[in-house]
């Protein structure tokens, strides 16, 4: 399984006088296990190519082909777009309409034409993926949870239609720091257990170098670079040209270069900086 | 210094009604604070943890249920005062979206004024003044929902600087930008704090509230604890207990010590933290 | 798609148009529109599209613009388009099957695309060219004669003003929604009319629901910024008549004349 997109553009307004590329020439591929992070700024094109990848819009050029069919070509059915790849949109929780939790979740489900033992088994497994119990929630009103929770409920959803591609455009945005983290867990622990791929958009540079293999650098429609965390965040200048900051540990190991420690600056993560710190360190005392 | 807001004993229920039935919801429990003019204030702690409701009893828009606010010596209760609390005490919420009135943004900033009865000669030049001290003014005529997130949050923050306030309660106003907008309002709120007005600032973002002077955590409806950035950033265990985040150089100070290196409790800052590192011995 | 709705959308700009009292560009408009049905023949609406032109141009409002905003309707026009063509008796010109196209019919439904034509650019250049809030102090100003006889022309104006500035905000809260509940499977295109009127159930909840949050937001962010309806309300703009104001409602009231001439003079086309 892989999901692999080649020299993807999209225009707006083709033909009118306000005509703007909004994807140019983009090509990546993911395989399967990899969790992969687009980054970039507001406007770089980010939220446009997430949906190209599940066919909610049409590429004006290229190709997307996820797991050997091409998604593009027109006798696609929709049903089968889907099924492969599931998008979970910025703030999902406020497409919550059902009467219970869920019947909220099996909706997905339904739609891809399932029977009803099937659903039930599915909505009780993405419920509990994502951290809630069905027991317990699925016969609330979505409308009563707290925000977090109406979130998860709302990944769930997407979940249960088992895409072998899951997209999260900004899963994060807007919640408090506990369910912030939550949230990351969830995606962390929901690859482990479906073998997907996991595609996500995020401002935040430290869940971007905690969680992927892969990081996609978005800038004015283009794909301005892609590679794994460290290949990507050892290019501070060229991701502030773009508007993009880097981790905050890197950050704190670039900061102690200036200051004329010499400490590795490898690390992405607090763990790892906190390792290669402590070494040094240990290392520093030794020598005196 | 002059406290322009007293908080004595303040608390608030209210009702919601679910599935399940009604049930009271004792949002803030019993909160007495001060804040003096001038001050920087940050009101941290997590979804529901009441500060929000705080921040809708400073300027009127909810009435206590028990204890009271006093905004300026004025009681928030008082009805003949309310109009002069709310101009004395502004408002800026997160939804850059659903807080702009009008649909060109000069309109949206005299709303205000016009509310209080200014003269249009003076609305004028309060609006043309204030857009230029959020950097908004090239965007006068502009229609708000072509701007940025960024750039709706400063117009909005122009809105309430043109009722020239003593006071601007900031409620979650950088959660829904992105890093940018963030840095733009951020800067808008600390020039404010640098010209003299109160800021009290409600956030997620742990980096934000240490800009403060000062940090009031909020669990509960309570508060429980209060103190500098330095204070509350040194008593780790409360942040992490409560599910906040531990800023950068405390939480790498912690997980130094866990490597055996005595990193001092004081130390709190990346500088010092740099400091400490590169003095090392 | 629903993005191209420009009705009621405002197009900055500082041209003598956009400058006018708003009370003159209502009344401007109302006399269009009367003036579109005084017209019985094309050398009427001959006229009638020249001065709009000269208005447009006038304006600076790119035509291109104007024009996005008669996309939606194209299905109304053709519709009214077709029931003409086939329901007017008259002279036989062409048949198709049971369906016959007359002469009188075919001119009735050029003369009635036409009116309706005119008749949404001379409206949607109104809204061009004025911002909702000079727009709906207008209507206030105007109606505010009638507010002795118990009718609330502020809150009127307000409501309007507020329905104008957020429907560009609900639009694309509505497509954000649509597009989430197919990312989910959800189908809006196939089935019969009931089937889709179901379908349509995942969106309306939702919007309800963000209507309802959006104006709770407003409510509040009004309240906090000292609103109190309309007294002692004063305005950044001020109205008042200018000579421009005056002349342009005398070249108004010469063109309604000139319309009525013309219709006297000139033999119906219909």
């Amino acid at each position: 399984m892989s999901i692999q997109v080649r020299n993807l553009s999209y225009v707006y307004n083709a033909g009118m006088p306000d005509e703007q590329k909004a994807l140019d020439n983009v090509s990546f591929e993911v395989y399967n296990g990899q969790i992969a992070s687009i980054i970039g700024h507001t406007g770089s094109g980010k939220s446009t190519l997430v949906q190209h990848l599940n066919g909610l819009l049409k590429p004006s050029e290229g190709t997307i082909i996820v797991g050997g069919t091409d998604i593009t070509e027109a006798g696609v059915a929709m049903r089968e777009i889907r099924q492969k790849v599931g998008l979970v949109f910025q703030y999902p929780e406020y497409q919550l309409f059902e009467e219970t939790v869920a019947a909220d979740v099996a909706f997905g489900p339904k739609n891809l034409g399932l029977d009803e033992m099937e659903i039930n088994d599915r909505v009780r497994e993405a419920l509990s993926l994502v951290g809630l119990d069905v027991d317990e929630v699925g016969e609330r009103s979505p409308f009563d949870l707290s925000g977090g929770q109406k979130r998860r409920v709302a990944i769930a959803g997407i979940i249960a239609m088992r895409p072998q591609v899951l997209i999260l455009d900004e899963p994060t945005a807007g919640l408090d720091p506990g369910a912030h983290r939550e949230i990351i867990d969830m995606i962390r622990k929901v690859h482990e257990k479906e073998e997907n791929i996991v595609i996500f958009v995020s401002h935040n540079m430290d869940d971007v170098a905690a969680l992927s293999d892969k990081v996609l650098v978005m800038d004015r429609g283009q794909l301005m670079m892609s590679g794994t965390p460290q290949e990507i965040f050892h290019q501070r200048e060229r991701l502030a040209n773009a508007g993009l900051d880097i981790p905050s540990a890197a950050k704190l190991m670039m900061q102690l270069r200036k200051s004329g420690c010499e400490v590795p600056v490898d690390a992405l993560t607090r763990e790892d900086a906190a390792k290669e710190l402590a070494a040094y360190l240990q290392g520093k005392s030794r020598k005196c | 210094m002059e406290n322009i807001i007293q908080i004595k004993n303040l608390t608030f229920d209210y009702i919601r009604e679910s599935d399940e039935g009604s049930e009271t919801i004792h949002a803030i429990r019993d909160v007495s604070l001060d804040i003096p003019e001038g001050s920087f204030t940050a009101i941290i702690g997590r979804n529901g943890s009441g500060k929000s409701t705080l921040a809708k009893n400073l300027n009127g828009l909810l009435l206590p249920t028990g204890g009271k606010i006093l905004v300026n010596g004025w009681d928030t209760a008082d009805e003949a005062h309310i109009w002069d609390v709310r101009q004395t005490a502004g408002m800026v919420f997160q939804n850059p979206d659903n807080q702009l009135v009008a649909s060109i943004v000069e309109d949206d900033v005299a709303f205000g004024p016009e509310n209080l009865g200014v003269p249009p000669k003076e609305i004028r030049e309060r609006v043309d003044e204030v857009l230029k001290s959020v950097d908004m003014y090239p965007f006068r005529t502009k229609s708000p929902h072509l701007l940025s997130g960024g750039q709706k949050q400063r117009v909005a923050i122009a809105g309430v600087l043109a009722m020239e306030p003593r006071c601007i309660i900031f409620d979650e106003p950088t959660a829904m930008l992105d890093p940018q907008g963030r840095q733009e309002v951020m800067r808008i709120i600390r020039r404010l704090h640098e010209e003299g007005k109160t800021v009290i600032l409600i956030t997620h973002f742990m980096d934000e509230a240490a800009q403060a002077d000062r940090i009031v955590i909020m669990d509960d409806g309570r508060v429980i604890a209060d103190g500098t950035p330095g204070e509350i950033f040194a008593d780790e265990e409360t942040l992490r207990r409560i599910r906040l985040d531990v800023p950068l150089a405390v939480d790498m100070a912690h997980r130094l010590r866990e490597y055996g290196i005595p990193v001092p409790a004081d130390i709190i800052t990346q500088e010092k933290l740099v400091e400490y590192i590169c003095q090392y011995k | 798609m629903l993005r191209d709705i420009t009705l009621g959308q405002y197009y900055p700009g500082s041209s003598p148009i956009h400058r006018l009292d708003p009370r003159v560009k209502i009344i401007a408009t109302l006399l269009f529109i009367v003036e579109l049905f005084i017209v019985n023949n094309f050398i009427g609406f001959a006229i009638c599209a020249a001065a709009m032109a000269i208005c447009v141009i006038v304006s600076k409002v790119p035509l291109s613009f104007i024009m996005r905003g008669l996309k939606p309707i194209i299905i109304i026009l053709l519709f009214t388009f077709l029931l003409n063509i086939f329901m007017v008796d008259g002279k036989v010109i062409w048949t198709l099957g049971p369906l016959e196209v007359t002469k009188e019919g075919l001119i009735t439904a050029i003369f009635m695309a036409i009116r309706l034509i005119l008749l949404i650019i001379g409206s949607s250049l109104l809204t061009l060219t004025t911002t909702p809030i000079r727009l709906t102090d207008g209507i206030e100003r105007l109606l505010s004669p009638f507010e002795r006889f118990g009718l609330p022309a502020h809150d009127i104006a307000m409501m309007m003003s507020i329905a104008l500035r957020f429907i560009p905000t609900l639009l694309e809260e509505a497509d954000k929604i649509m597009k989430a509940q197919q990312a989910r499977g959800a189908d809006f295109e196939s089935g019969n009319i009931m089937r889709r009127a179901k379908s349509l159930i995942p969106i309306l909840i939702p919007l309800f629901v963000s209507a309802f949050r959006i104006a709770q937001d407003l409510a509040m962010a009004m309240e906090s910024r000292c609103y109190r309806g309309g007294k002692g309300r004063t305005r950044l703009h001020e109205m008042r008549f200018h000579r421009k104001d005056v002349i342009s409602m005398i070249v108004l009231f010469v063109f309604l004349a000139g319309i009525i001439v013309e219709r006297m003079l000139v033999e119906s086309d219909i």
